[in-house]
């Protein structure tokens, strides 16, 4: 049988397995064995942020809702986990509205996140039966004020939640390993649940929720159960915010923060799973890069005063150019990461010798058609400027 | 206390809501005027306010111009910061998604906030209007300023003039137009981009005046003051009828006036979830009724 020719390199299953799979495992093992390394902080909350974003195109990207509210259930769950993973004096302290069995009661990190999942998607529940019959920025400017009434209830409830001042010392558990294990676990849930009868019936509403009706769709049931979903990630999202900062309140979950997390999703693609990877990536990192600008740096021998709020500027003018130049995303459809993780496929290229030929050969082309990579770019700008010189 | 004083307590809450309503409605006929044509949330609309205002300001206090004049000038910059979202940000993505001009909204909203932090800091100022606007009037128990009544009367007033546009100019009839179908408007020769330039001009005119408004009710500003506002005020013109003016105003003034009777006469433990209460009061509205009070036939609800 001949081997089938690729010329493109992200179609070889072997490159896939290197770039997208063994590279960043290799990036996160080394930041897991290193907790205390301000980057780790930062690959941490990458991996949040995934998880994140990835639930929140479950509803905004696949089945064409738009919810804003995204922080609404991350501080639900964060709040709810910290209530079962808090030492009991700091309990007592902060939140004696509890019940009596609520403080004494300190359940393993993992039960707690999911119990936090799990609070998030009942008031997702209670929520989504009159919201999500709105549609389009209806939608939006009600799930926005599902945070403006979640911030309310938590800043004050002061005997339950400690008020604005937020809880402290929530134990630093969420490591590398917890992280980036449930975002695998939330990634490859919500790639089985795209790619299946019911993940299709969203794309269907999606697309035309009147045809999807027809073709004997329950949109109702399609709309709440997505949601709720969606919120049970972010409810676990939340929770691993709060065990990995150790610090909740009201205010790291407001509008602001919610916003932050559509824009993400919008930047690496609503539609794609892998889109919330790419995002997340650029969300988390960029940040990082400009901000040395906010404190004033010697750029070139000038030096340039304090700028506060420059990275901000930076990042939304970022956000308008890829919304205006590349609508879908920087992924746009594609899976191109979640197919490379998780299909069997990958994994098996490993001990097929036909695909390690073919990658030699791919990448040999690649180096060959270089020159004329070049010439046809020269042949682009003579042209421009011929143009210009008319 | 007799049943006088709750009357007249009643009464003086009423007031504030009138208050508050009327810098209520007064931004949510500038979110609506945008909406109306273009079905787009301009999250910036609140950040153009505090534009307004710290032009008001920088004017008043280094120059020492006298009000009149530096609302003028701050009309100008607001509509100039208007125009030029609108070039940049919305108009190449007229023809995408509702989703992808809302966050391009979001996008120069946070872009104008934190170019006001950068320029002015993110310290709180004082914002001192000239003293024969704040001389309090006293009628009977219900004390008003100057700037009250003049901001109550401009918002009826601009609905006046504003309805007048819209209903009987040439421009206004486009506008109508516009709103009701786009493409077909476009093939009648309408030209779209005037229209919508002077939708966002207005809107952003109006943004202008509703900073000074809101600033002389709350005497300090700060770079991220338009925002909620903005958000309430766009919760307004949705709860009114988003897409009529008059519907602006009445979502306006229902907003302001529910709000400060919530927190006037409802028991002081629940006064500090007022935010939350009117967010759960527009939930309840659009259930209801899902085009808003005076809503036009164009649906709001799947």
């Amino acid at each position: 049988m001949k081997i089938k020719e690729n010329n493109k390199l992200r179609d070889n299953n072997l490159f896939r397995l290197i770039v997208f799979v063994l590279i960043p495992l290799a990036v996160i093992i080394i930041s897991g064995l290193n907790e205390n390394n301000y980057y780790a902080g930062l690959i941490n909350l990458f991996g949040v942020n995934i998880i994140l974003v990835a639930s929140l195109n479950l509803v905004n990207g696949f089945s064409g809702m738009f919810s804003m509210g995204h922080a609404a259930f991350m501080a639900i769950g964060a709040y709810a986990s910290a209530i079962l993973t808090l030492p009991e004096n700091i309990k007592l302290n902060s939140m004696p509205g509890l019940p009596d069995w609520l403080i004494s009661l300190n359940l393993p990190f993992p039960i707690a996140l999911i119990i936090g999942g799990i609070m998030a998607s009942i008031v997702a529940l209670l929520i989504g039966f009159p919201v999500l019959r709105m549609k389009g920025h209806y939608l939006s400017v009600a799930t926005i004020g599902l945070i403006v009434i979640v911030r309310a209830v938590l800043d004050n409830e002061d005997q339950l939640t400690n008020g604005a001042r937020g809880v402290t010392g929530l134990p630093s558990i969420a490591s590398t390993w917890i992280i980036f294990g449930s975002a695998v676990i939330c990634m490859f849930i919500l790639y089985r649940l795209i790619r299946s009868k019911y993940g299709r019936g969203l794309i269907a509403m999606r697309d035309d929720y009147v045809a999807a009706q027809t073709l004997g769709i329950n949109l109702t049931v399609k709309k709440i159960s997505a949601f709720c979903i969606s919120a049970f990630m972010g409810g676990v999202a939340g929770g691993l915010w709060g065990h990995m900062l150790s610090v909740i309140s009201g205010k790291f979950f407001y509008i602001d923060a919610s916003f932050k997390i559509v824009e993400t999703s919008i930047i690496g693609g609503m539609s794609s799973l892998s889109g919330a990877v790419v995002g997340s990536l650029v969300m988390t990192f960029i940040p990082e890069v400009l901000a040395p600008l906010e404190n004033g740096i010697t750029l070139f021998g000038f030096q340039i005063p304090e700028l506060y709020g420059v990275s901000n500027i930076i990042m939304s003018a970022f956000v308008i150019f890829i919304i205006i130049f590349r609508r879908q995303g920087i992924m746009g459809y594609s899976e191109i990461i979640t197919d490379s993780w998780f299909s069997r496929k990958t994994y098996t290229s490993l001990f097929k010798g036909s695909e390690y030929k073919n990658l030699v050969k791919t990448i040999v082309n690649k180096f060959r058609s270089i020159p004329r990579c070049i010439k046809s770019i020269g042949a682009w700008f003579s042209k421009k400027f011929g143009n210009a010189n008319k | 206390m007799t049943d006088l004083d709750i009357l007249n307590y009643f009464l003086s809450q009423l007031v504030n809501g009138l208050k508050l309503g009327s810098v209520y409605a007064m931004v949510a006929i500038g979110y609506s005027m945008v909406y109306g044509i273009l079905r787009l949330i301009n999250f910036a609309h609140g950040d153009i306010m505090t534009v307004g205002v710290y032009t008001i300001l920088v004017l008043m206090t280094t120059f020492g111009m006298p009000l009149w004049s530096t609302v003028l000038i701050a009309i100008v910059i607001a509509v100039a910061v208007g125009l030029s979202a609108e070039r940049v940000a919305y108009r190449p993505l007229r023809t995408a998604g509702e989703e992808s001009t809302l966050v391009s909204s979001l996008a120069v909203s946070i872009f104008l906030q934190n170019l006001m932090v950068m320029i002015f800091s993110p310290q709180r100022k004082a914002f001192q209007l000239p003293e024969n606007l704040t001389v309090l009037h006293q009628i009977g128990s219900i004390k008003l300023s100057t700037m009250n009544i003049i901001t109550f009367i401009s918002v009826f007033l601009i609905l006046i003039v504003l309805s007048y546009v819209i209903k009987k100019t040439r421009i206004g009839m486009a506008m109508r137009a516009c709103s009701d179908n786009m493409n077909a408007s476009k093939l009648m020769g309408i030209n779209i981009n005037v229209v919508i330039v002077a939708a966002f001009a207005i809107g952003s005119a109006l943004a202008a005046l509703s900073g000074l408004m809101l600033a002389g009710e709350y005497k300090t500003i700060d770079p991220l003051m338009g925002f909620i506002p903005g958000l309430k005020a766009f919760c307004a013109a949705v709860l009114g009828g988003i897409g009529r003016l008059e519907g602006a105003v009445l979502g306006g003034f229902i907003m302001g006036i529910a709000e400060m009777l919530f927190a006037g006469l409802m028991p002081t433990e629940i006064t500090p979830y007022r935010d939350a209460f009117v967010f759960l009061l527009l939930i309840v509205v659009l259930l209801i009724r899902p085009n808003g009070i005076l809503g036009s036939k164009d649906g709001g609800r799947s």
